[in-house]
Order: C-alpha cells, then sequence, then structure tokens
C-alpha cells in the first residue's frame, strides 16, 4: 500500500493506481476525454493534468498515467491546474465546438468565451477507437496518420481494412459521436444514419449489416415525431 | 585485416602503425564531410590525387581526405602537415599551384588565408581568428583521421581508452569516473551522463540493456553530431563500448537520420572495420567481453529525435512520443532498460578515460564541464561549428571566432538550442554559455545551434518560422502541443499580417505557458521558448507590428512598402536593373520612380542600393501622441 497526500488528504492506496484511478475513488472529479477503463492510458487530451510535488520542483502531469508513489503530495485542481485545463477546454471549444461532451465541460469550468478562430472540427484525435479497435477487439483495423495538423484517424491510404469486423465499437467509445447523437438536424443524426459518421475504416454500403451499439438514441426519438 | 585476439595484440598493433608514420612527410589534408562536398572538396581530392600521381610524387606526399575540420565558410580548404598551412576557399587551379609549390618546400602566399581587419595574410591555421579562441578537443581529431580507415584512429590513440577500461576490469570505476567528470548529455536537457550510467548500471538485468547514440539530428542550421559522425565514426563506437562496459548492456544502437547518408556510409564502414579487428561483437580483445553495435535509420521525423519516440521508432512503430515515466532507463526499447545519449556525449566518453575526470573536469565552468560544438550560423563573418569551453560568454563566440557582423548592420539577437531554443538580444552577450544560464535568460542549450541576427532580422517573424516548423513537426498525439503550436502560429501570423489586436499579445503569452506546462513530451514542452523569449525581449517590435502596422527591419511583407528617398537617389540605375518586375523605373542621373502595384517586395533593389536611398516605410501611418 503507498501512502500520498491528495488535496492535503493523507490517503492510502493500492502499488500500480494512477492518480486519476486514486482521485476518482476518493471522490475528486478529474475530467477526461482520452482515458476509458480497460484501455491503457494514452495521455493525449491533456485534460486530466494534475500538480504533483512542492515549490520549485512543482509540475504538472497526466493523472491517467502517473502511478501513485509513495509520500506524493498531488493536487488535483490547483490554480494552475485549472489554469491549463480552462485553456484546452478553450482551444477543444475553438476546434469542436458542437461537441456535446465538450460544450459541457467547458460550462463546468467556466470557460465562457473562446478567443481563437473558429474551427468546426469532428475529431480531437483522443484514439480511444484506435485503442478499443487494437485492445479490445483485437482487430487493429484503423490507426493514426499524419503527424500534426494533418494527423488523422483511418487507415493506410484509405484502403478498406480487411481486418475490420464492422462491430461499431470505434463509434460506441466516441466521444466526439455524442454530438450526431443528440444533433437535432436529421442528416447529422445518428440511428439509422449512422452513415453520416463515414468510419474510416468502413464503406457506407456495408452498414445495412451492422450492429448499432448506441441504445437508447435521442437522435432517433427526435426524428419519429 | 586480421582479428586480434588480445589486449597485447592490440598495443602490437597500435605501436606498429605509430612506428610506420614519418611525422615530418608533407601530408595534404582535405576536409571532405557533406559540407565540404558540396563546396568542391571532391574536385579539390580529383586534382590533387593527379596531380600527384602525374609528377611522380606519390612517395613524397601523402593525401588525407577527413571529415569536416569546423570552418564551413572557408571551404572547399585544405591544410597542409605538418605546419598546418591553411588554404581556404580553393578552385582547380589554384590546387595545382599548390600541389607544385608543396613539392618544392614553398607556401603559395597569395592563397593564404586574409585577416578582414587587418588585411594581413595568415599562414597557420591556429592563427586564424576563427581558430584561435576555440578549445578542440573533438573537432580536431577531425583533421587527424580518415574516417574510413580504422587505422588512422588507432595510429592518434584510437581504442586505448578501451583497453584501459578492459585492462582494469573494474566496471563501477567506468562509471565514477564518468560521474566525477561532470560531464552533461549534449543533446539539449543537460541530464548528467554518469548519474545516467548508474541508473542503467543498477537497472534489473533481465534480457539484456540497450545503449543508444542519438544522431537524430534535425534543427534547423544546425550539424554538429553530423561532423562528428561523419569525420570520427570510431570514437562514437569506442564510446559506448566503454559505457557497454561501465554498465553491463550488451546492445548498441546509432540511431541516424537517413538525411545524412555520408554520415551512415561511414559509421557502417567503421562497425564493420571494428568488427574485422574484434573490436565489436563477441568476446572482445579475447577477454571475454562482448557487445555488439547495430544502426538504426530514422525516417526523417524531427520528433524521432525526443527519445521515447526515438525508441518507437527503433522498435519499428510509429515514432511518437509517450508519457514519462516511466523513463527510459527503466523500460525502453523491447521494454529493457536503455540509456540514451547524444553524439557528442558519447564523443566525449574516450577523452575522460584517456585524460582522466579531474582533468577534463577543469575545462569548462564548475556545474557545466568540457567543451562544447556550436554550430554558428547566419549573420556572422565566418560560419561553421565552433567548440568553446563551456562557461564562454556568447559575445566571445559571436565576436571572437564569428568576426562580427557580416553586412553593415549591427547584431540584435542571438538565437540558440534550434527550433525550441529563444532569442538572447544583444544586450546579453555577456551571459556565458552553460546549461542554467541559458534557462533562466528564457533559452536552452539544446543541442547547439547558434544563429545570428542583425537589425534586418524581424524577430516577430523569426517566432513565426519557427512555430510553422514546430506545428509541422508536431507529432500530434498530445491535443495541446497539436493545437497549441498550431493557435500560436496563427496568432503570429495576424501579427505579421497586419491582423493582429493587442488582447492577443495576452493570450500568446498564456497559450505559450500553458503549452509549456502540459506538454507529453520535450517538443511541446519547450515549443513556447521562441513566443515567450521574443515576447520578453523584443515585446517592442510585436507592438509595433500591431499599432502601427509596421515591420522595422521589412520583413513581413504586407507591413511596409518601398519608396524611393529623392534626396538620396543618384540615379545610377542599379536598382532598375536587379528590379524583377520592372517596377523601378526613370532615367539615369535622375531620381527613380518606383511604382507600388508592380512591386512585389523582394528586396532586391534595398540590398543592392548604395546611397540608401530606398527604406522600408509604413502602410498606414499612425497619427503621433
Amino acid at each position: 500500500m503507498i501512502t500520498l497526500r491528495m488535496n492535503r488528504l493523507p490517503v492510502t492506496v493500492e502499488e500500480g493506481t494512477t492518480l486519476l484511478e486514486a482521485a476518482r475513488f476518493l471522490g475528486f472529479p478529474i475530467p477526461t476525454l482520452c482515458h476509458l477503463d480497460g484501455l491503457t492510458p494514452y495521455g493525449a487530451c491533456r485534460l486530466c493534468v494534475v500538480e504533483i510535488g512542492q515549490g520549485a520542483k512543482a509540475k504538472l502531469v497526466t493523472s491517467c498515467t502517473y502511478l501513485v508513489e509513495e509520500g506524493l503530495t498531488v493536487r488535483t485542481a490547483s490554480a494552475r491546474v485549472v489554469r491549463a485545463r480552462k485553456m484546452i477546454l478553450e482551444l477543444l471549444l475553438a476546434s469542436c465546438p458542437q461537441s456535446k461532451i465538450i460544450q459541457d465541460l467547458a460550462s463546468a469550468h467556466e470557460v465562457r468565451q473562446q478567443r481563437f478562430r473558429q474551427e468546426y472540427e469532428d475529431c480531437i484525435l483522443c484514439g480511444l477507437c484506435v485503442r478499443m479497435c487494437e485492445e479490445q477487439m483485437m482487430a487493429k483495423a484503423i490507426g493514426f496518420r499524419g503527424r500534426g495538423e494533418r494527423r488523422s484517424v483511418g487507415t493506410p491510404f484509405d484502403v478498406p481494412s480487411e481486418a475490420c469486423r464492422l462491430c461499431g465499437a470505434c463509434m460506441y467509445v466516441c466521444p466526439a459521436c455524442q454530438l450526431r447523437c443528440t444533433y437535432n438536424e436529421p442528416e447529422k443524426a445518428i440511428c439509422g444514419s449512422c452513415a453520416n459518421l463515414s468510419p474510416p475504416c468502413l464503406e457506407k454500403k456495408l452498414f445495412d449489416d451492422m450492429m448499432c451499439y448506441m441504445a437508447p438514441c435521442v437522435a432517433c426519438e427526435i426524428r419519429k415525431d | 585485416m586480421e582479428r586480434l585476439g588480445s589486449l597485447e595484440d592490440f598495443k602490437a598493433l597500435q605501436e606498429r602503425i605509430i612506428a610506420d608514420q614519418d611525422p615530418l612527410a608533407p601530408v595534404i589534408v582535405i576536409p571532405a564531410g557533406t559540407c565540404g562536398q558540396a563546396s568542391g572538396a571532391n574536385d579539390l581530392i580529383r586534382i590533387v590525387k593527379r596531380e600527384v600521381l602525374s609528377n611522380g610524387l606519390a612517395e613524397k606526399i601523402r593525401i588525407r581526405i577527413t571529415g569536416c575540420h569546423g570552418f564551413c565558410q572557408a571551404e572547399p580548404s585544405v591544410l597542409i602537415e605538418p605546419e598546418g598551412t591553411f588554404y581556404p576557399r580553393l578552385g582547380i587551379k589554384q590546387m595545382v599551384r599548390i600541389v607544385e609549390a608543396l613539392s618544392q618546400g614553398r607556401v603559395v602566399e597569395d592563397l593564404l588565408w586574409r585577416d578582414s581587419k587587418t588585411y594581413k595574410r595568415i599562414q597557420k591555421q591556429s592563427d586564424i581568428p576563427f581558430f584561435h579562441g576555440q578549445t578542440r578537443t573533438l573537432l580536431a581529431r577531425n583533421e587527424k583521421i580518415d574516417p574510413i580507415r580504422i587505422y588512422d584512429y588507432i595510429e592518434n590513440g584510437g581504442y586505448s581508452a578501451l583497453v584501459r577500461v578492459l585492462e582494469r576490469g573494474n566496471p563501477r570505476g567506468v562509471v565514477d569516473e564518468v560521474k566525477t567528470s561532470g560531464l552533461r548529455g549534449r543533446g539539449g536537457a543537460g541530464f548528467p551522463t554518469g548519474i545516467k550510467w548508474e541508473l542503467l548500471a543498477n537497472a534489473r538485468d533481465g534480457h539484456g540493456k540497450f545503449l543508444v547514440c542519438n544522431a537524430d539530428e534535425g534543427d534547423p542550421g544546425a550539424y554538429m553530431d553530423r561532423s562528428v559522425l561523419e569525420g570520427n565514426p570510431q570514437s562514437i563506437i569506442e564510446g559506448m563500448l566503454i559505457g557497454a562496459c561501465g554498465t553491463g548492456a550488451t546492445q548498441g544502437i546509432i540511431y541516424v537520420r537517413t538525411e545524412y547518408p555520408l554520415a551512415i556510409k561511414h559509421v557502417v564502414i567503421a562497425l564493420r572495420q571494428a568488427r574485422g579487428l574484434g573490436l565489436l561483437g563477441e568476446n572482445i580483445l579475447g577477454t571475454g567481453f562482448s557487445c555488439d553495435i547495430q544502426i538504426v535509420k530514422g525516417a526523417g521525423a524531427f520528433v524521432c529525435g525526443e527519445e521515447t519516440a526515438l525508441i518507437r521508432s527503433v522498435e519499428g512503430e510509429r515514432g511518437e512520443p509517450r508519457q514519462r515515466p516511466p523513463y527510459p532507463i527503466e523500460k525502453g526499447i523491447n521494454g529493457q532498460p536503455t540509456a540514451i545519449n547524444n553524439v557528442e556525449t558519447w564523443a566525449n566518453i574516450p577523452i575522460i578515460i584517456n585524460e582522466g575526470a579531474a582533468e577534463f573536469a577543469r575545462v569548462g565552468s564548475p556545474q557545466s564541464t568540457g567543451t562544447k560544438i556550436f554550430s554558428l550560423v547566419g549573420k556572422v563573418k565566418n560560419t561553421g561549428l565552433v567548440e568553446v569551453p563551456m562557461g564562454t560568454t556568447i559575445g566571445e563566440i559571436v565576436h571572437g571566432a564569428g568576426g562580427g557582423p557580416s553586412g553593415k548592420a549591427e547584431i540584435k539577437a542571438v538565437q540558440t538550442g534550434g527550433p525550441s531554443g529563444g532569442c538572447l538580444p544583444a544586450s546579453m552577450f555577456e551571459l556565458p554559455i552553460n546549461y542554467e544560464s541559458l534557462i533562466a535568460a528564457g533559452s536552452i542549450m539544446g543541442s547547439g545551434g547558434m544563429i545570428v541576427m542583425d537589425e534586418n532580422t524581424c524577430m516577430v517573424d523569426v517566432a513565426k518560422y519557427f512555430m510553422k516548423f514546430l506545428k509541422d513537426e508536431s507529432c500530434g498525439k498530445c491535443f495541446i502541443c497539436r493545437k497549441g503550436t498550431q493557435r500560436m502560429w496563427e496568432i503570429l501570423d495576424d501579427i505579421t499580417t497586419g491582423k493582429g489586436r493587442l488582447e492577443q499579445l495576452d493570450l500568446l503569452e498564456e497559450l505559450a505557458q500553458v503549452v509549456k506546462d502540459t506538454s507529453m513530451c520535450g517538443l511541446g514542452q519547450t515549443a513556447s521558448n521562441p513566443v515567450l523569449s521574443t515576447l520578453r525581449y523584443f515585446r517592442d517590435e510585436y507592438v509595433t507590428h500591431i499599432e502601427r502596422k509596421f515591420c522595422p527591419a521589412t520583413v513581413c511583407r504586407d507591413l511596409f512598402a518601398y519608396r524611393v528617398i529623392a534626396e538620396k537617389c543618384t540615379g545610377c540605375a542599379l536598382c532598375v536593373k536587379v528590379c524583377p518586375t520592372g517596377a523601378i523605373t526613370g532615367p539615369r542621373r535622375e531620381v527613380h520612380n518606383l511604382d507600388q502595384s508592380k512591386c512585389i517586395k523582394c528586396r532586391a533593389c534595398f540590398e543592392v542600393c548604395k546611397f540608401d536611398a530606398i527604406a522600408g516605410d509604413a502602410i498606414i501611418a499612425v497619427p503621433p501622441g
């Protein structure tokens, strides 16, 4: 067992626990977009940063990848952490303003404006779909391509993958999908028209054979009326 | 080449090689690294060979083709040993004269280096101002060694450090020695090498430990690793073998970027020769110590110089960093403990063993020992590789070896540490260079790039250039680095095109701070430095760009217009000749007319005008007060 101080509270947790798991267990909220139990920690969204250490040696680390250490001092919501989170959320809003999950997070963190040039992207490259496909579905049908701005999720040269079993797990875990689920424009809604998602590994004509994990879907309800 | 079976065999070979040499025989040394070859060294080699053979001088004069000596500005050059006569910027005809003179024991006076201040000819290389202030511990060895001949290296004391270590048979002693020497990683972060080795030596030994030589040098304008690897690959191999001795590693990897074909060629040859002599592989020199080194070629991503990304790349995966900890020293290549050091760090190891740690630590400053190679480029008279002790001031390098500004304009700033470094103003040239002082000043040591800028450089544009580089080279894995660099570039682009607003400066600073704080790897953590350092020292330039919509250095094309100053124009028509669009017209001896609608602001007239008659002017004049 390892003893550490989290937000001035002395706590004891099992060795090998991540700071995120410990904080969540103790009820300290830490927002994340790229973390999911059952998938390896990735540390891509940077929202889960917490401050560790004291004085000049204090630094921000991603709580989803950092393992607990004996005697560590952790602050999950210090001024530095909040400032970083707010800036990341502002950047997320500037790129993916339509995502419900991002809107909610921004609202909860009192981000009231975004000062960058507005973009409308869907994918935040959190990598959940890639890890889901590789680690849980054992398919490795999709991966990352390109770097920097041109980084995207897909198959090499956009050739449909033979490894893909159309399981839909990639769409199920996508945090940005929720946007389409609740979006009230029919052509962008999901159910019955999952095809609008155009997941990179699939071709639209294959969608008839697909199982949909997204139930119950708000969008369907809207369209019935 | 026969395999050496014991330490005695090696010593006998070394003595035999040294005894075979005549120290007084004239040698023509031709530096032919990538830089030398690009400027025409291959032609010189061809001519020298032809002249020597056709004049029957083969017995008298020897030729040595080496790697870069560091004075790239003067290449293609030639060094005549044993006198040390230096001939810069040679052509084919001059080379013929030099060979002829050398056969008669003469010096060709009018081809020698001419000092830019005293106009006197200087014969010896060591007397030339560029070389004068340097302490060339690493680079001087490049002059003595043909990189594809292992015997040259052995002749100059090569592998004697390894033999000494093997003789002593005390691995911990090696680690302690490196620790005492105070050597710190030359790749930029400055982590003490001895401590890194100690961690590796103490790491659990499951399926072998790895040593990596990081030669993925990608900073624009920096090439010291290339010149060491091209000019003296055996010293890297020896350094790594000593490291393997000390830490118990059994496998070494030299990670070179594919853009360095000559370095790769020389390393491959060096590895083959070392293996052939029994200095590498199983049972080295019959001592039972085994270590093999392989070469891995990088596929051209800047981020692969970051250690965790390098490891992924070696493993054959996408070259992307991962969050540390665990550090590579615990979990590196294939999950095994791995120590990664820079080329220059490895090259220093044999020197530490040969000279002793205390002797090594005497050079430099107490916290940062030894020498460091800087690649001095930009607006200085002499560009090239400069090796100086740590603690030398920036001014000494720029005005000493560099010889001051190359043109009329004064030097304004120096950019150290590559794209992730910062710009330091001329007022800080008294700053001694070491790891701590540069970080305190808002820059980093980096791998040792040093770009000098003069008054004609726009600092906002410089920040934008480096941000573009980082934005393109960011792997994109972590959100804040990908979007942060992109957004910083966007704001800088706004400012340089006249769309900037003052409140954007605060946003820029805020964003830069968060990117620095929360990025996953070293690329993101240092990506803000160009912005933060220029904001810190050159904020007035940003403000001028935003408030007056004017670029004082006349670099940002949307923020100035050229006009002819009537009182100064003599009507010489030089500008008329160089203008590519025909925007400048006017008869000779009359004030010329510049048509703004045709002007593409290429700067050609500005550079050619001898009377300062063409000046940058603001497009939009802001009322005073």
